[in-house]
């Protein structure tokens, strides 16, 4: 690895009570990759990426975030999540602010930008995700893809080092999904860092550089996606893909 | 307030579906037999009561014209004092609840020793009888002659029913703060907001909002209970009307005194309503989305 790492996670564990959710996570992103998590609902994935942005405390191991350990004690939270976006399944747009609200609150009171700089900024993001038009409507008279495109929007207004998406297009109408992995498509064409956590299998061999499976908690394999999707070395990893293949998701 | 259609009583549930697939209007001739079904049965009951032996009595202790045309300007002066003390009152809830709200909603061990300090004051005062916190106050207070409290029983009855009210107050804004979804919460900290400018920008916002029905009503509750001010001796509308009942030998004061109530609370009320099927049809649009 000699591209300077984006992310570094060593001995990760999360535990629910006595549930254990992650038992031993390693991975490295290097700066400009895009990592997709792949495994079956319950293995962790959505877990991992909301540790890395702290929103779940851990139990044990390190994260380390462009060179800064930031499970460290005394680390100011704050200062971390401004550096890291996230995208949720489930969009979670503030209802009560209009799209380009949504969008300036953060950079307005978080990193002290003017209102009318805020609001410049969101326009050009807004513009380049096709809703322009839709700065002044409330998010509930969009669709669940223009929501998401808005919360995509709203997550890259904090100029993020590392977006992280937790299957972002899990709660979409089939053909909503389309234009929500194109936005995604175009981001990783500009070199943003990204850890994917997706279902969208042929997505993820078209889009990642490095493909992970998890299960049961653990990294089990990773590998390019060519290599991942075609011929998985862990007879777990096949069997996954086998029965994704069977549903007709890939 | 239920959402019964009058004149439309007892359909079996077949027809019932029919009519939430046809919109759930009431057609012209259910209009028609509502309206002639209310105008009948009021007649009656008018009839009925006008030629009941006692009326004649009851008309002239509640209802003598001549009292109630003089009393009513004297009344609406001194309900003056009570519109001054719950608009007083309902400001200080306003912000006082909010703060305790918040401060019962802190999360974390440290905050424990404030979390608790709220829900004692919470259950001390929605276990007390408003009149008995006024008495307390008002008669208490004063007679103390603390330096530098008010010695006024006007002051202090604003005082205590804003304690009291900020009491129920609180467990409704706290309720709001609650029905706001963890996720977004979750949304606002992931942005690099602090736990304050979550509270503030997202979890507030939202909660006030889902809150204002409620809210009102208790707002109105605080209204009907400026007039318990009166067991301190302050000349508001309650003490105004006895004053003038012993004077008159006639009731007809407190009647003129209900309908001033009247007058400003069903306004409130029916707003309450409307605000609470709007959010209604608001969240059956939503949900299918």
């Amino acid at each position: 690895m000699s591209a300077p790492e984006a992310l570094r996670i060593e001995g990760l564990h999360k535990a629910f009570g006595d549930l254990e959710v992650l038992r031993g996570i390693d991975l490295v992103v290097a700066d400009h990759e895009v990592v997709c998590l792949i495994g079956a609902s319950g293995s962790g994935k959505s877990t991992l990426l909301r540790c890395i942005n702290l929103l779940e405390p851990i139990q044990a191991g390190r994260i380390v975030i462009e060179g800064q350990d930031v499970t460290e004690r005394g680390v100011d939270v704050n200062q971390v999540r401004r550096r890291i976006g996230i995208v949720f399944q489930s969009f979670n747009l503030f209802p009560h602010m209009n799209v380009l609200r949504n969008v300036t609150l953060a950079p307005q009171q978080v990193l002290g930008r003017s209102r009318e700089q805020a609001t410049e900024e969101a326009r050009v993001l807004l513009e380049r995700f096709g809703l322009l038009d839709k700065a002044e409507e409330f998010p509930d008279r969009l669709s669940g893809g223009q929501q998401q495109r808005v919360a995509i929007a709203r997550a890259l207004a904090m100029n993020p080092d590392l977006l992280l998406l937790d299957e972002i297009t899990s709660a979409l109408d089939p053909v909503l999904v389309a234009e929500v992995l194109d936005a995604i498509r175009e981001l990783a064409a500009t070199g943003m860092t990204m850890v994917i956590a997706t279902h969208e299998m042929g997505f993820a061999r078209d889009v990642a550089s490095r493909v992970c499976f998890l299960d049961d908690g653990r990294i089990l394999e990773e590998g390019a996606p060519a290599q991942m999707f075609s011929e998985p070395t862990e007879p777990r990893t096949r069997e996954f893909l086998d029965r994704i293949i069977a549903a007709g998701r890939m | 307030m239920t959402g019964h259609v009058p004149g439309q009583p007892g359909l079996p549930p077949g027809d019932r579906r029919s009519k939430i697939l046809s919109g759930g209007e009431p057609g012209a001739r259910s209009v028609q037999i509502a309206v002639a079904s209310t105008v009948i049965f009021f007649t009656v009951v008018a009839v009925l009561v006008v030629n009941s032996p006692g009326w004649a009595a009851i008309k002239q202790a509640f209802f003598e014209r001549d009292v109630l045309r003089e009393s009513v300007p004297e009344i609406v002066r001194a309900f003056g004092k009570n519109v001054f003390i719950f608009m007083t009152a309902e400001a200080i809830v306003l912000v006082w609840a909010l703060f305790l709200a918040v401060l019962r909603s802190l999360p974390g061990p440290v905050f424990a020793p404030l979390r608790l300090l709220a829900i004692g004051y919470t259950d001390l005062f929605r276990g007390l009888p408003t009149i008995l916190v006024i008495s307390l106050l008002g008669f208490g207070m004063p007679a103390l002659q603390l330096q530098g409290l008010p010695t006024s029983e006007f002051f202090w009855a604003i005082i205590a029913l804003s304690l009291v009210y900020s009491a129920y107050v609180t467990e409704v804004y706290r309720a709001g703060i609650e029905s706001v979804h963890p996720s977004q919460i979750a949304a606002a900290r992931s942005l690099g907001l602090g736990r304050w400018q979550a509270m503030r920008f997202v979890v507030l916002p939202q909660a006030v909002r889902r809150v204002m029905p409620p809210l009102l009503n208790d707002f109105i509750g605080l209204q009907k209970d400026s007039a318990l001010v009166s067991v301190l001796g302050v000349v508001e509308g309650l003490q105004t009307a006895n004053i003038l009942t012993q004077r008159a030998f006639n009731f007809s004061p407190f009647v003129a005194l209900a309908l001033v109530y009247l007058v400003i609370t069903i306004p409130q009320t029916r707003f309450v309503d409307w605000l609470v099927e709007r959010d209604r049809r608001r969240r059956q649009a939503g949900s299918t989305v």
